[in-house]
């Protein structure tokens, strides 16, 4: 019998995608829909004086025109974690309201919503709104937002912090050691702040049929029961049952399609107001300004070492900017998802982190790929590289002197970390011998010799990251501020004629779950994958789940569907039992059927489904029906891991970088599509290759975005790239029945710093001992010049 | 404005607004929503169909520029069921994840191997260029089009 896990299944969503025949929001029409489009502030802090729709109002095809005075004016979008100050102060909330009634605090806020029968006829409308504006001061870094006199974002508090937060080892404890410690390394740098950028723009179509006195929002995102709980619960107050969130096929998300947006519960509301669909999907320039980006740390830090390169003490302080409001996930990000990773790969004895996180005149940050563990990897492994460097070592000597020894989380314990989290099992020795191996590091370290005196700058980079995923343990995370669990649902649903739908609450968009899930459920009941379908992506037909981020899909929503095919088969045995006139215990299952143990007497999975459908012949107080749904709420994070190595090449002349050879070796526990996992980290690697060397959103001194398109913001092109080249070790998650552990965001966790070390090594020589990414032509040659 | 254009072999005939561009032309008055629309300004490249045989970006072009001229689109890719090579090369190699830039790649493909068909790895990079995947980190759709050549080319 055909089996499926651990093979490259090609995906089924693939046909209808390669045929353009996918169902993207946008590509939804219903009768009688009506287009949105938005008056935005071209301000990023203003006071608005007035707001005039009358020409508005009465353009051609025009439905409506509201603003912050109509009664949507009163809502806002919530925020899902609540981080409080350290002193205790609970943290500061802003209303962030679905239109500006009469402040600005970024650029690109909606100050009001034009409704016409035409996108043209709505964007012609959005011209003929007058709004005056009296423009104030704007901050947009999050240091200078906390200096004395910057301008305030919320007048009502007495600075802009939104909370601040520690956590780590007593402060004065890391301190003593870095000043006793054989030699300190420092740095300075920003984690600057970078745009998601799904190439699909968000996109919402809000429907309220009267009659029903019902909703239904197709939406763009990564959540959609998430989406529904916020809009109803917290932004509208309007009932759960009656609304649908559907998010059919979404053209990529990387985080920022996890969120509930303002636009979402606008379009809700106002399709009551004007009993019709209305449809707004965003321009590319709107999303640079209201999606919410990634990033944006200033850090400072210090790492001590004692005498032998042993990491003795680290410590690190950071402002990370929250835009103008929280977004849904927005206090968690350089938090728990943050310094819960500065443990890394090493045994550092001593960790403290302090958080300031300051409201700034900008879009909302928020998750995006890897969510505060790539600004850790990003700090670790660049201050790693630094010291080996200073110390006259080798920056993978240096590493494996502190790496914690190899541990399976069964018969070895879990590594308890300094910063809360207790690591499942790891190996972090075996990824860096098998990516030097793909490197040849000896050999190349030979070429860099002869390269340099031909006057090529060659130069070689490492990052030995770690992660925490499969998001999450729910009593873990609400100690530490969520405002939901993070557990997720996996229904089972047996047909009589034993074929399978399965509804998950993971949300694919590019994942390709319809196709792994599908994989290892016609595995564990041993039947054809072609007899399983996975359905997601619509509230009315999964009973609840918490959506795909943080690389939880399989480890959670995974593990979800298991536990309810368990429950199929423990049900399934006793029908079986029953008409094969045997005792349970003396079955087993396998290759889809029930058979008695050493007898040739069996029944199918497709009879026994029948069997439970048409319960003539049945077993006594068995109920009919083989139909199952479970809750999966994981005891642990799952913590995958990895060597990634960057070769690059610096033109003596001009400063372009050419990334030459990147070579990633993942461990990312079990693997079900080892196809899809390639995938997945070929597209992080790019993704966090991009912050390295091109992508930077920039904000001026006014708080204007000078990056607001694809004629200025340096979007990753193939022929920035060589080939990728992958290899994996497995070392499986010790707490989830897949033994899974997440391979969505490793490649952009892990690849950033390994490119600007490697920058750093090929210039090095030059006296050159750090630089500030994007590592631009210009940065590096400027650095050359010095 | 009326205008008449081929598009997947069929003429249509339509009277629309001077500004419309051919992108939401196809999108929204033929239903052919398999071209996307990722930026409004031909930075993405998801909207990339052929205008007489050669690779465009249709958000940038008016419908009406091309009254009289014979279009592709990804919808006429396919023969009836089979997929065409490039489609089944980009499956075979998972050369696309959420499929959002996948139509876009996959005319650019074609364009790229009509007018190179044993390219190098290096000009199907430089042939991609105008088109942006966030999702494949570009590998797998280099590999696509080149298992795609050998397979036209056998």
């Amino acid at each position: 019998m055909e089996t499926y896990i651990g093979k490259s299944v090609k995906r089924r969503e693939d046909n209808r995608f390669l045929k353009g025949a996918g169902k993207y929001t946008d590509d939804i029409k219903l009768h009688g829909m009506t287009q949105a489009a938005f008056v935005r502030s071209p301000y990023a802090h203003a006071k608005v004086l007035s707001v005039d729709i009358s020409a508005a109002e009465n353009a051609e095809g025009v439905v409506a025109v509201y603003t912050g005075s109509d009664a949507c004016g009163a809502f806002g979008v919530p925020c899902g974690w609540q981080v409080d100050f350290k002193d205790g102060e609970t943290m500061r909330e802003p209303l962030h309201p679905l239109l500006a009634k009469d402040k600005i605090n970024h650029l690109g806020e909606a100050v009001a919503i034009v409704i016409a029968e035409t996108l043209e006829l709505a964007r012609d409308a959005v011209e003929l709104v007058t709004v005056n504006y009296e423009v104030l001061p704007a901050v947009t870094d999050p240091k200078k937002a906390m200096e004395p006199g910057a301008p305030k974002v919320h007048e009502q508090w007495g600075d802009n912090a939104a909370f601040d937060w520690c956590i780590g080892n007593d402060r004065a404890e890391v301190e003593a050691a870095l000043a006793g410690a054989h030699h300190v390394t420092e740095m300075e740098f920003k984690n600057h702040r970078v745009a998601p950028n799904a190439i699909e723009p968000r996109s919402y179509i809000s429907d309220y049929d009267v009659n029903a006195d019902k909703w239904t929002l197709y939406t763009s995102t990564q959540n959609p029961h998430l989406v529904r709980l916020l809009m109803c619960a917290f932004a509208l107050g309007i009932p759960e049952h009656k609304v649908r969130v559907v998010s059919y096929d979404v053209g990529g998300g990387f985080g920022s399609k996890i969120y509930h947006y303002t636009e979402e519960a606008l379009l809700t509301w106002a399709s009551k107001e004007i009993g019709r669909p209305i449809k707004w999907t965003s321009d590319r320039t709107e999303a640079f300004l209201t999606d919410a980006h990634g990033r944006d740390h200033v850090v400072h830090s210090k790492m001590g070492f004692d005498k032998d390169g042993k990491i003795v003490a680290h410590l690190t302080d950071e402002y990370c900017a929250m835009g103008a409001y929280l977004s849904t996930f927005a206090p968690a990000v350089p938090t728990y998802l943050h310094g819960t990773l500065f443990q890394g790969v090493y045994t550092t004895p001593l960790i403290h982190l302090n958080v300031v996180a300051p409201f700034t005149h900008t879009v909302a940050v928020d998750a995006y790929r890897g969510a505060g563990r790539p600004e850790a990897t990003y700090l670790l492994e660049r201050i790693v590289s630094k010291a080996a460097r200073e110390m006259n070592m080798d920056p993978t000597e240096l590493r494996l002197k502190n790496f914690i020894a190899p541990f399976n989380g069964t018969t070895e314990p879990g590594y308890q970390t300094q910063v809360a989290l207790q690591y499942d099992s790891g190996n972090y020795h075996g990824v860096l011998k098998r990516a030097l191996e793909m490197l040849g590091y000896e050999d190349f370290r030979k070429e860099q010799g002869e390269a340099r005196k031909n006057g090529k700058l060659l130069g070689v980079g490492f990052s030995t990251y770690i992660e925490g995923c499969g998001i999450a343990p729910s009593a873990v995370v609400g100690a530490l501020g969520a405002r939901a669990g993070l557990y997720e649902v996996g229904h089972v649903r047996v047909q009589p004629t034993g074929k399978v739908s399965v509804f998950t609450g993971a949300h694919s968009h590019g994942q390709g779950h319809e196709t792994v899930f599908a994989q290892f459920v016609a595995d564990k009941l041993g039947i054809p994958m072609d007899d399983v379908d996975i359905i997601h992506g619509d509230t009315d037909q999964v009973a609840f789940g918490m959506g795909t981020y943080g690389s939880r899909s399989l480890a959670v929503g995974g593990s979800a569907i298991i536990k309810s095919i368990e429950k199929v088969l423990e049900k399934g045995a006793k029908i079986a039992a029953h008409k094969l006139e045997a005792a349970e215990e003396d079955l087993e299952y396998a290759e889809g059927k029930w058979t008695v143990k050493g007898t040739d007497k069996s029944i199918s999975f497709g009879d026994v489904s029948l069997t439970a459908y048409v319960p003539h012949d049945y077993p006594e107080g068995v109920e009919p029906g083989l139909d199952f749904s479970s809750f999966y709420d994981p005891t642990n994070f799952t913590y995958p891991f990895g060597t990634h190595i960057a070769v690059v090449e610096v033109c003596p002349d001009t400063g372009k970088v050419t990334l030459k050879r990147f070579v990633a070796c993942d461990d990312v526990g079990n693997v079900m599509n080892p196809m899809i996992v390639d995938g997945q980290i070929h597209g992080g690697v790019v993704q966090g290759v991009g912050q390295a060397l091109l992508e930077e959103v920039v904000y001026d001194g006014e708080g204007q975005m000078i990056t607001g398109s694809y004629m200025d913001y340096a979007m990753p092109r193939a022929d920035d790239f060589p080939m990728i080249e992958t290899d994996r070790q497995v070392t499986p998650c010790p707490h989830n029945p897949l033994g899974v552990k997440g391979a969505g965001e490793a490649g952009a966790i892990g690849s950033t710093p390994a490119v600007v070390n490697a920058v750093v090594d090929a210039l090095a020589h030059l006296g050159i001992t750090d630089i500030q990414m994007p590592v631009t032509p210009q940065r590096v040659w400027k650095a050359m010049q010095n | 404005m009326q205008i008449s254009i081929k598009i997947n072999g069929k003429m249509h005939t339509h009277d629309i607004e001077p500004r419309i561009s051919l992108a939401q032309y196809l999108r929204e008055t033929l239903n052919l929503t398999g071209t996307h629309i990722g930026c409004d300004t031909s930075g993405c490249g998801a909207c990339t169909v052929h205008v007489d045989g050669a690779a465009v970006k249709a958000c940038t072009l008016l419908a009406v520029q091309v009254d009289g001229c014979e279009i592709k689109t990804i919808e006429g890719m396919a023969n009836g069921k089979d997929m065409h090579p490039i489609q089944e090369a980009f499956k075979e190699n998972h050369g696309l994840q959420c499929g959002f830039c996948t139509p876009g790649m996959v005319m650019t493909a074609a364009d790229i191997l009509k007018n190179n068909p044993n390219p190098s790895e290096e000009e199907i990079r430089h042939g991609l260029e105008g088109n942006f995947c966030r999702c494949t980190g570009y590998h797998n759709i280099v590999k696509s089009i080149q298992h795609a050549a050998k397979t036209i080319n056998s």
